[in-house]
């Protein structure tokens, strides 16, 4: 099959370009990038006024099969994951069973490859059993296929459990992925401790919880010199750390998720559960911090952290309710709404977010337009606005922070791998 | 009384969104029925054919008979249900407990329940009535309510007046209600507990805070004592009952030195010997009987402004159609 994009204002930073340009599209890959083809294909896509980008790659998805695949399968979240520009998932190991063994492993890449819409890479737990407390063999992981290693869920409260999961990653050549929470501090807070907590009568996760054990994963890795990624960062004081720990050269990167970068604790008012995530909704001091790290680099990538929940979790007490919230549908245009019209990132800034910096991180390759590259495209109207509505979501499950917003920016056609996979 | 065109909410779930109009329209429509509670026929017929259901997810007697008497002395049918005997045991879900009950064609759900939001939650569903009769630590708002009518019946009004609230403010709905309903009403208030009582940033709710008992009663018009929960099984750090009492007990010792004739309030039920010495529940100072007759005045004026509110946004959704 043979594309040919047209006139479409490719952004690809990895290879310096932001213009307007046509693309050819051969045997999967970018055949042809220059002002003006003139060359037959199969299928023309008139992409003037569109912005062309490298697919999204999204490294904190939940997929939850095996074991809940009531909330989400292997095909449902990577069909949303299509519609949301996203060709690349990182999904996270802790369904039922949890990526602990080489069978797991080898029996969820079965499934992804008899399923998948989108592509998917499989990371391991740290710990047998997510219960943190002994490491994987993660050498066999590795062997196995798996790219990355995150108890993600919970983080590993024995030091000396997460030194070995970080000796032996380093040795595997495996990223760690580091949801940093200190379960201690945390309690059985819901919501940011603080005047929210205290105008709502809910119990408060300190800002604590998180800082204290982002700031011990860091030092982890200072010493043991195996890279670390904090995963779904939500105060300012993380950043901070993060962002001091990139000066002394040690090797960390970060993510935060949309919901971080533009809704603060203020949304709770209702005690809607859609704004129940973890960590929590921090405040607009916070949300600004957010948007900073992301425009100054020390935080490297925009990561959905795609939760998704039944009806029978999310609609019922708020402090009974599940934590997270679906967001593959919506990552893309949050960013353009949130990020670009507020001139936060600049288009080829937020292509780094999204899809360099992700790709680098994961050492996936991908990421980028270049000649010969797989051709991975999402192709956005920039100026669309749409309604976010739950009912037209690819997911099966519903609970997203953004149903009822009118967003800009949509998708309106996805290629993976050189065939045009989503179109609206 | 004013018109009903002034009440527009078909809930009641906290006071934290009225307005000053809003909650004065509240207390003089329940100065009007207390007049009615006096009589030798204590009954009038505002919501004859009309149906309440109690829905308690907690124990309470007071709170429960209260809203039933206020209930029946508006002439409407009234049902009790409580978690025992629910099928909420049976895992049913709050809101399908709520849709299985307006299939009953209820016209008001009141509603106590251990999670704060839970009344809100509801409410989002139901296209009865709501009445929070208190959501976890969050809201209690007839409380503040029927507390506020006493202060202003007592003090001659709420504008400029300085109230004391002593006790767990941290996990407590009536504290909460209270301050968002006195401070709106121009009152100055302060809250008074352990430094672990006190909740983070309390002070943006507009009060003073102290962990001192005796700055707390200086100069106070009023103070209203919540019940200390010393069997709450929260794992919350928590101080110890005698401890408490000789740091923060009310006793007659301690109001010699606040203002003369400071009105002690307390929601009830008291512990005796723990927040408040017995001298001071039984003796001059306490208003604290007069506060539960002025529940029932409070809860029929909420009932009586929800159910007309109701009736006018289901007429006009009747119209629409």
């Amino acid at each position: 099959m043979k594309i040919l994009i047209r006139q479409g204002r490719v952004v690809d930073p990895a290879n310096g370009t932001d213009e307007v340009r046509d693309l050819y599209i051969e045997k999967g890959v970018v055949a042809e990038s220059a002002r003006q083809i003139q060359k037959g294909a199969d299928t023309v896509i008139e992409a003037a006024g569109r912005i062309v980008l490298p697919g999204l790659i999204d490294m904190h998805v939940h997929l939850r099969e095996p074991g809940r695949e009531d909330k989400e399968t292997i095909e449902t979240g990577t069909r949303a994951a299509l519609r949301g520009g996203v060709t690349t998932v990182l999904a996270m190991p802790n369904t039922d069973p949890p990526m602990d063994t080489v069978d797991h492993v080898h029996w969820l890449m079965d499934v992804v490859r008899k399923t998948a819409a989108a592509r998917v890479l499989v990371s391991g737990t740290m710990t047998r059993g997510r219960r943190g407390e002994d490491a994987v063999t993660a050498a066999e992981l590795q062997k196995a296929g798996v790219v990355a290693l995150t108890d993600d869920g919970s983080s590993v409260e024995n030091i000396e459990v997460m030194q070995e999961v970080l000796r032996q990653a380093k040795e595997a050549g495996l990223l760690v992925i580091c949801h940093s929470e200190d379960k201690t501090l945390a309690g059985r807070g819901v919501v940011n401790l603080g005047y929210m907590s205290t105008c709502l009568g809910l119990r408060g996760i300190p800002r604590e919880a998180e800082f204290k054990r982002v700031e011990r994963d860091i030092e982890l890795a200072g010493m043991t010199g195996c890279p670390v990624h904090i995963a779904h960062v939500s105060c300012r004081e993380s950043i901070d750390i993060i962002w001091r720990a990139k000066n002394k050269q040690i090797r960390v990167t970060a993510d935060t998720a949309p919901h971080y970068f533009s809704l603060s604790e203020e949304a709770l008012a209702n005690y809607d559960t859609n704004f129940k995530v973890n960590p929590p909704l921090r405040t607009a001091e916070d949300v600004a911090a957010i948007r900073g790290g992301l425009k100054d680099g020390t935080l490297d990538c925009i990561a959905s952290d795609h939760a998704p929940h039944t009806e029978n979790e999310k609609e019922i007490e708020f402090e009974r309710a599940a934590f997270g919230v679906v967001g593959l549908e919506t990552e893309l245009a949050v960013a353009v709404t949130e990020l670009v019209e507020k001139r936060v990132l600049t288009w080829s800034q937020l292509a780094e977010r999204l899809c360099v910096n992700p790709a680098r991180i994961l050492g996936c390759g991908r990421g980028d337009l270049k000649v010969g590259a797989p051709a991975d495209i999402a192709i956005v109207d920039p100026a669309a606005s749409w309604t976010v509505r739950g009912e037209e979501f690819a997911s099966k499950s519903r609970n997203s922070a953004f149903l009822g917003r009118t967003l800009k920016g949509y998708v309106t056609h996805t290629i993976r791998d050189g065939k045009v996979v989503f179109t609206r | 009384m004013k018109t009903k065109s002034d009440w527009t909410r078909k809930d009641l779930l906290g006071l934290e969104p009225l307005t000053r109009e809003e909650l004065e329209l509240i207390l003089a429509t329940a100065e009007s029925f207390k007049e009615v509670i006096g009589r030798t026929v204590k009954k009038v017929p505002a919501l004859r054919g009309k149906t309440v259901v109690n829905l308690f997810y907690e124990p309470s007697t007071r709170t429960r008979v209260s809203f039933e008497v206020a209930a029946k002395r508006l002439s409407a049918d009234v049902i009790n249900i409580a978690t025992e005997e629910s099928s909420v045991r049976k895992g049913e879900t709050l809101i399908d407990t709520g849709r299985n009950i307006e299939a009953l064609k209820v016209d008001i759900i009141v509603v106590r329940h251990n999670c704060s939001g839970a009344a809100a939650m509801l409410a989002r569903h139901m296209r009865a009535s709501v009445i929070n009769a208190g959501d976890g630590w969050h809201e209690h708002p007839t409380q503040a309510l029927l507390d506020m009518l006493t202060l202003k019946e007592k003090l001659g009004r709420l504008d400029g007046i300085r109230v004391s609230i002593v006790g767990d403010i941290a996990h407590s709905r009536v504290a909460r209600s209270n301050i968002w309903g006195l401070t709106r009403m121009g009152a100055e208030v302060t809250v008074c507990a352990p430094p672990l009582l006190i909740p983070p940033a309390i002070e943006r709710m507009g009060v003073r805070v102290t962990p001192k008992i005796e700055e707390a009663l200086d100069g106070a018009d009023a103070v209203n004592v919540l019940r200390m929960q010393f069997e709450r099984d929260s794992g919350d750090a928590f101080p110890k009952q005698l401890e408490y009492f000789k740091t923060y007990g009310i006793t007659l010792e301690r109001l010699k030195n606040a203002k003369k004739g400071i009105l002690v309030m307390h929601p009830g039920p008291i512990n005796r010997g723990i927040e408040m010495a017995s001298d001071v529940a039984d003796g001059a100072n306490s208003v604290i009987l007069e506060q539960v007759t002025n529940g029932i005045a409070v809860r029929m004026a909420v009932f009586f402004l929800v159910a007309q509110a109701n009736e006018f946004i289901n007429q006009k959704g009747a119209t629409k159609k």
